[in-house]
């Protein structure tokens, strides 16, 4: 069975360059460093916060914020590692300000192990992801990855759909190795469990196409 | 092996990130049991379908205005630095505080 590749990451060699001049001062530098990693910002808080609007504040903030601290910024980790770990805390707590009746933190260890031991084991359609169209899956998606707790879907998304290392993740989130890879894979679990209603081989007829 | 093995090492499985015997049973383990085999199966999908998704793209025109306003931000963050450095030319013009509740940009 095959295994997952690694997205390619955007070269990087000129990032130190570029973090260099704008801690003295060229606006260029910085901005190219913003068009460098704007999407990727705005994924991760939009991820988070499941709100477009507060996806929109942590990117302006998480910028900011790093242009500020530039001066801090010690380099012993990738600057985009560095950005992301702000931006993260920037969305975590716009998502507390949101949801002040619920704890919202990374530290949480939700329930059991058994909240992601599969319940259902149904193979699905060769390509699922065929059986909607984009907006149909991408509704799917967001509605599937906004029923996981904060912590499951920070993880996910920067492992899965950012294609950070494990040593990076836990990096920009503060937490151990083996803690990321836990709550990777309970989220991957979940995930998983609940795409089954979606996807699963339907021999009977019964589903869509 | 047990399956409750295999969960455990799903991730590392999936993601490389063992060593060449472990990696052999873990597939010796996938031949005779469906199950696994169809849970490391969609677990690996799932991760794809997401990858590819291009779920909360950020829009071209969106991002024009976001970047607009973050450098607009860093210059007025800059220029207040050196109001402050010198206390003289702050009457020169207006200083604008980046307030988050003020960071909308539509």
């Amino acid at each position: 069975m095959g295994t997952i590749q690694p997205k390619v990451a955007e070269p990087v060699s000129d990032e130190l360059a570029l973090v260099h001049a704008a801690k003295a001062g060229d606006m260029g530098a910085f901005e190219e460093l913003v068009r460098r990693y704007d999407r990727n910002v705005f994924r991760i808080a939009q991820h988070i916060t499941q709100n477009r609007e507060d996806a929109e504040d942590v990117v302006q903030d998480a910028f900011l914020k790093a242009y500020q601290n530039l001066g801090n910024f010690q380099e012993q980790s990738k600057f985009y590692t560095w950005l992301v770990r702000i931006a993260v805390n920037e969305a975590l707590m716009r998502l507390r300000r949101r949801r002040p009746e619920r704890m919202v933190s990374l530290d949480e260890d939700i329930k059991t192990e058994e909240d992601s031991m599969p319940r259902e084991v149904a193979d699905w359609a060769p390509n699922p992801e065929q059986l909607y169209t984009q907006g149909e899956l991408r509704d799917i998606l967001g509605k599937t990855i906004q029923g996981l707790p904060p912590s499951f879907r920070t993880v996910f998304v920067l492992r899965d759909v950012e294609g950070l290392s494990t040593e990076e993740t836990a990096d920009a989130l503060d937490l151990s190795i083996p803690a990321v890879k836990s709550r990777l894979l309970r989220a991957r679990l979940q995930l998983r469990e609940r795409l089954n209603k979606y996807f699963k081989n339907r021999t009977g007829g019964d589903g869509k196409k | 092996m047990t399956c409750s093995d295999f969960l455990k090492e799903l991730t590392d499985y999936l993601d490389e990130a063992m060593d060449a015997q472990t990696r052999a049973e873990l597939e010796d383990h996938l031949q005779w049991c469906h199950n696994c085999y169809v849970i490391c199966n969609t677990t690996k999908r799932t991760i794809e379908i997401y990858r590819d998704s291009h779920l909360y793209e950020l829009p071209d025109d969106l991002r024009d205005k976001l970047r607009s306003a973050i450098l607009a931000k860093c210059h007025n963050h800059q220029s207040s630095c050196c109001d402050e450095a010198h206390p003289s030319k702050e009457a020169a013009g207006p200083k604008l505080a980046a307030s988050p509740g003020e960071t909308r940009t539509k």
